[in-house]
Parts: C-alpha cells; structure tokens; sequence
C-alpha cells in the first residue's frame, strides 16, 4: 500500500514541481503572444494590409535593426572571444574573478551606463577630441548621432551575453585534446582551428543568439547615441504602442520581427551545423 | 608569430576589452563626485562631494529607487522558488513533457524585450487590468524564471542524487532530507540564481516600460531624467548599487568558500 503510494507521488511529483512556474510563463509569454497574433490581424479582415504597411513603411527600420544588430555580434565576438579564451586558459586560479569582472558592469543600470557613453563620446568629449588629435576625425566631426556610437552602444551593451557562454564551452573543453593536437605536432595555429574552435562553436552560437537577438529589439542606444537617422524597429513598435497607440501595426511590426529573427537564427544554426539550442 | 608573443598579445587584448567593459563605470563613479554646470551632469565642471553628502535630495528618484528594490525583492522571491521547482524536476526526475518545458525555457530569452513587453500590455488591456506595481512585478517574475531555472539546473548536473536515498535509508523524513541534503547542496546555485534575478529585475527598462502604467522604476526615472533634469544624484545610486553588488557576490563567495557562485551565473544558455 504505502509503496504503490509513494511510487505514485514521485510520479507525480515533477509536474508538481513545475507547475506553477509553467502556468505562470503560459500565463505571461505564451497566452500574450496568441493575443498579439490576434490583435495583428485585426477584428474582420485586411489583416494583410496591416502586414503589407508594417513592411512597407518600415523596411529601412527592419533593414537597419538587423545591419545593426548583425554588426555589434560580430563585434561582440571579435572583442569577447579572445577574452572569453584568456579566462578559460591563460587566467589559471583568477578564472573567478575575472568571470566576475564580465559580470559586474551588470550591477550598474544600462540606462546609465548608456549615458555614460553619450558623455564619452559626445562634442567636445573626450573621444572625439582623441580622435581629432589622431586625424581620424574632422574639426567638425561627431561621434554622436552616427551609426558608430549606436553600433558600437550596442556591442557594449550585450558583449558580456558573448563572452559567458564562449567561456562555459572552453571551460567544458577537455584540454587533453589539446595536447594530443601538439603531440602530433600541430602548430598552436592548427591546433586552435582544428580542435577548440569547432569544440567551441556551441558557445559561440548561444553567445550569438543572447547578443544578435536582443540587439535587434532595442532601441535605447539608438534613441540615446543616435539621430533619427539611426532609429530601430523598437523605437517604431514603442511608438505605434505607447504613443500612436495602433495596436495592430505594433503588433503586426513585433510579429514580422520575431519572425525574421526566427530565420536568421535557423539559417545560422544551418551554417555551424549546431541545430541544438539548448 | 612565436608563443611569447601570442600569448602577450591575447594577454592585452583581454585587458583592453575589460577596459572597454568598465570605461562607463569608471566615468559613472567620477561623476557621482561633479558639481554640474546646470541641470544635467554630462558635462565636467569642478569636484564636489554635494551629491554624495545629499544622495536624498531628489524625492522622486528616492522613490523611484525605493519601488525598483520593492519590485526586484518581490519578484526576485517568486522567480527563485518558481524557477528552483523547475530545475529540480528537470534534473531529478525523467518525465514525459520535459523537453516541452525544457524550450518554454529558452523562449523567453530568444525572444526580444519590445515583443515580451507589448504582448503583456496587450494581455492587460485585453483582461482590462490597470498597469501598475503588480503588473510590474509579474513581467519581472516571468522573465526572471527563465534565468532562475537554467542557472540552476547549469548548477546541479552532475549532482549526486544517490545522497538523497542513502538519507532516507538512514530514515530521514522527506522534509529533513530536503532540509539538511538536498538545500545545503543546491544553495550555491540557487543563491546565484537568486542574485542574478534581482540585478536583471533592478536594471530592467524596455519590458518595464511598457507595463508600469503611472509608476515609476529607477531605469524609468533616469529615462524620463535626460528631458527635464539629470541630477549626479543618479550617479551616485549607480555606485552605490555596483559596491552593493561586489559585497554581495563578495560575501556569498566567501560565504560557500567557493568562488563557483559565480561560475553559476556563465551561462543560461547551453
């Protein structure tokens, strides 16, 4: 009796366990999401031509978002990488702590630390001035409202996304192959490329994702370090929420994103051959 | 390209890239200490220690301080046990439906900030529910959960579930070896988890901004600042949550004498 009793609560015991959390995330994501696909077509008809608008006169935003949102990941890895690979090899018993110093910047808002950048790379400021003295830069030359600073506000912003999870999967990385590699005397070149960078291409493709996706959807950087002429679909679909308050645009315009960046990171996972997520 | 050089040139390159990470950190902190020319401290003037020495005198953004540590203990309290739930039900049992659970997950944090945050709004306006500190708190605990879980679960492969059995056959109540097996050996991961949901929930602003309604969170006041006045005050709070952030994940290091809390944290995808 008691056996059979408590065979059947552990049995039951993981849907116990998650349910509540489940609930709540098919409360507050899920049920959202069909709700915003409702709402995007519309009440009765012409839903297309609600799409068709969210496309049409928003492609250049659509174009910009993913030109930017690709660039800062590129960047992100470029910059991350390399450091991501100094902590898993090089950092020996200070592994932790310079984990932490990637995790810190965290602790202090984003808002702000985007502000920061607007007193940095503002007229007068110390980069242009920097940059000026280099010839880099015009006497009247700006780094503000350029796509430089959005870009490069974004890298900043989601570089920490890249380097968290390059590091876990050169952390998991059995250093034996490694010496095998050298054992039969590849360069440390060929050994890199041949052995820990395909070992390593599942943390560059879940770095990838945390950095490409949230990149594409903001809109912070663009409003605080850019024009106008810099604006991202985020700042459209806050607008046509908050402030137009055409709901079916906006949610037109969220679904289009959500969907192209759906295809980005198919045709991404195609390309490292990753096709598991998590 | 010899090996001396190699590694000097990955070593600079490290340290550049963690000097990127903390050039606004350092510009926030030096202008905690600015006396700015007018109303907004973007540009330096002179050294002074006024905002340090009346860190309160704004009401609203002690307010708006006060309501984001209200939201982040609220939220950061439901998402910790809701997530820990579920990533002790990935990791200790095999069930039929966990893949399902496994993905719900991962959506959230695949899917942008501007679509988490409009698609809740429309759910509140569709129910007619008023957006406010509740609505607040439940987009924090919904895109906290994610993070919690994963965190978690990072933190307990490879955990040695047999330590549960043999203190049952030492005849232990289900509660005990919760109490004394299972908690003690979660609570690194968990801690973790937990530190990570409160900085996500404190510097939160897009989804936040969508479903605040009138109240007003500190990434809002410091939005709504860069129109009518940017005081070092705000500064000042940035530092004083970064030395809060170092004594916390200083103190949970020492305290589980394990610098792995952090390593927690690396990362909710994998």
């Amino acid at each position: 009796m008691g056996g059979s009793d408590s065979h059947r609560r552990s049995r039951l015991a993981p849907y116990l366990l998650v349910a509540p959390g489940i609930l709540w995330l098919l409360a507050f994501f899920v049920a959202p999401l069909v709700i915003l696909a409702s709402t995007s077509v519309g009440q009765g008809g012409a839903w297309y031509e609600t799409y068709g608008l969210a496309l049409g006169r928003y492609g250049p935003h659509f174009l910009r978002s993913f030109r930017y949102a690709l660039a800062a990941t590129l960047l992100a890895l470029v910059l991350g990488y390399p450091l991501a690979y100094f902590i898993a090899f090089r950092a020996g018993r200070l592994r932790y702590p310079f984990l932490g110093l990637v995790i810190l910047p965290f602790f202090v808002t984003f808002l702000v630390r985007t502000f920061a950048w607007k007193t940095i790379l503002g007229d007068g400021g110390p980069a242009v001035w920097l940059l000026q003295r280099l010839h880099l830069l015009g006497a009247h030359g700006r780094l503000l409202d350029t796509s430089i600073a959005v870009v490069g506000g974004l890298t900043y912003t989601f570089l920490p996304f890249m380097v968290l999870p390059v590091y876990a999967s050169l952390e998991k990385l059995d250093r034996r192959l490694v010496e095998a590699a050298e054992d039969l005397y590849a360069t440390p070149g060929a050994a890199f490329r041949r052995v820990v960078l395909p070992l390593s291409l599942p943390g560059v493709f879940a770095g990838s994702l945390l950095t490409f996706i949230p990149a594409a959807g903001d809109f912070i950087n663009a409003q605080l370090l850019g024009s106008p002429n810099q604006q991202m679909l985020g700042t459209v679909i806050q607008n046509q929420f908050l402030d137009v308050r055409d709901y079916p645009l906006a949610a037109a315009l969220s679904f289009v994103l959500m969907a192209l960046i759906t295809v980005v990171v198919l045709a991404y996972a195609r390309l490292l051959g990753t096709e598991e997520l998590a | 390209m010899t090996e001396r050089l190699r590694r000097w040139l990955l070593g600079a390159w490290a340290w550049l890239v963690l000097g990127y990470l903390f050039l606004p950190i350092v510009v926030i902190v030096a202008y905690s200490f600015n006396q700015p020319a007018g109303k907004f401290n973007f540009v330096w003037k002179s050294f002074s220690l006024e905002a340090w020495r009346h860190p309160f005198a704004h009401p609203a953004l002690v307010d708006a301080m006060r309501l984001s540590l209200r939201v982040a203990a609220l939220s950061t309290a439901v998402a910790t046990v809701l997530g820990t739930f579920i990533a002790l039900a990935l990791t200790r049992y095999r069930f039929r439906g966990s893949a399902a659970v496994s993905l719900l997950l991962v959506l959230p944090l695949t899917t942008p900030e501007v679509v988490l945050g409009s698609s809740l709004l429309s759910l509140f306006l569709d129910l007619g529910v008023r957006t406010g500190f509740a609505t607040i708190v439940v987009a924090h605990v919904m895109f906290s959960i994610s993070y919690v879980a994963l965190t978690v679960r990072a933190r307990l492969r490879g955990f040695d579930w047999t330590l549960e059995e043999a203190a049952m056959d030492l005849g232990a109540s289900p509660l005990r070896v919760f109490r004394s097996v299972t908690l003690p050996l979660i609570a690194p991961g968990v801690v973790a988890a937990a530190l990570l949901a409160f900085v996500l929930s404190l510097d939160d602003f897009i989804i936040t901004l969508f479903n605040a309604g009138s109240e007003v969170t500190y990434p809002l006041y410091v939005y709504g600042a860069r129109r009518a006045a940017f005081p070092p005050q705000i500064n000042v709070m940035a530092t004083a949550l970064l030395l809060a952030g170092l004594i916390a994940a200083g103190a949970t290091t020492l305290y589980f004498r394990t610098a792995k809390v952090f390593a927690s944290t690396e990362s909710p995808l994998r």
